[in-house]
């Protein structure tokens, strides 16, 4: 089947876009922030409120699938394939948004939104260091 | 009851624009942060089309107590520039470098039925008990 995408430029706006509406409607309407370590967070260990962090991450996957299924978008492909890896950078990545109270939703689209510094901080913290790890790894491999 | 709608209306559109937008491709990620390489610079259109949208929304809230459907809003009150948001950012970045995902994108790319990203987020969630073990004192001596 043709299908039928702009360039990928484009694809990355118009999701920022619907991103930024998806935040907007779930602060406008259920007066919550859109930050998605703190929902999965709060969904494991919060006594009550579950309900709305549940429905919001059953959302989040079908919402992908919807994508997928719709605009016939190819199913990407991992570009790391190490199972160890996977388990290192996962409990690095999860360690650090519970220790920094966010991550790329909360802080990064949700935080300078409100132009909380503590997020703008945060967001330069990540990025910061997400670059410096990659440059270093294309070092290690022999790449630059 | 309308309000956990509209966060499962929000997930949905979420997940979506995860998708869409290439969120979800760890090469896009790591092409993303490759700023001194040969860098794909498509993904800072995410961030920026988002923050088109939600700075105006957040903007009309501000000075609101109540949402559009009279929930409490429920806006972060720390505002500490602490040692704990900059190391726990600062490693959160680290780990966005290593794989590609940050937690988001990770959710949404498990119904791409990948063992990999499966072990992933198990981790993620692992690591955010570990934190939040420890900082109850839960691993702490006496």
């Amino acid at each position: 089947m043709e299908t039928m995408f702009e360039n990928s430029s484009i694809q990355a706006l118009t999701g920022g876009l619907i991103i930024g509406v998806a935040a907007s409607l779930l602060i406008m309407l259920s007066g919550r922030i859109a930050g998605i370590s703190g929902i999965l967070k709060g969904a494991i260990f919060s006594k009550g409120d579950r309900l709305w962090r549940g429905l919001f991450l059953i959302g989040l996957l079908a919402g992908g699938f919807i994508c997928h299924w719709v605009t016939g978008k190819p199913v990407p492909e991992l570009a790391i394939d190490n199972p160890l890896l996977a388990v290192l950078a996962g409990l690095i990545v999860g360690y650090g948004v519970s220790l920094g109270s966010g991550c790329t939703s909360g802080h990064g689209v949700c935080g300078i939104a409100r132009l909380s510094p503590r997020s703008i901080v945060a967001t330069l913290c990540f990025m910061g260091t997400g670059i410096l790890t990659v440059t270093l790894t294309s070092l290690l491999n022999g790449g630059l | 009851m309308k309000h956990d709608l509209a966060a499962l209306l929000a997930g949905l559109l979420f997940g979506f624009g995860l998708a869409y937008s290439g969120m979800t491709d760890t090469h896009k990620v790591l092409g993303f942060l490759d700023i001194f390489g040969d860098w794909d610079y498509d993904l800072a259109f995410v961030m920026g089309g988002a923050l088109l949208v939600s700075l105006f929304s957040f903007r009309l809230m501000k000075n609101r107590q109540l949402s559009l459907l009279d929930c409490p809003l429920n806006m972060p009150t720390n505002k500490q520039i602490d040692s704990k948001l900059i190391a726990g950012s600062c490693l959160f970045g680290l780990g966005w470098g290593l794989f590609g995902y940050c937690p988001g994108p990770a959710l949404t790319s498990l119904i791409y039925l990948e063992p990999e990203t499966l072990v992933f987020v198990f981790s993620m969630v692992l690591g955010i008990s570990l934190h939040r073990f420890m900082h109850s004192g839960y691993f702490q001596t006496k």
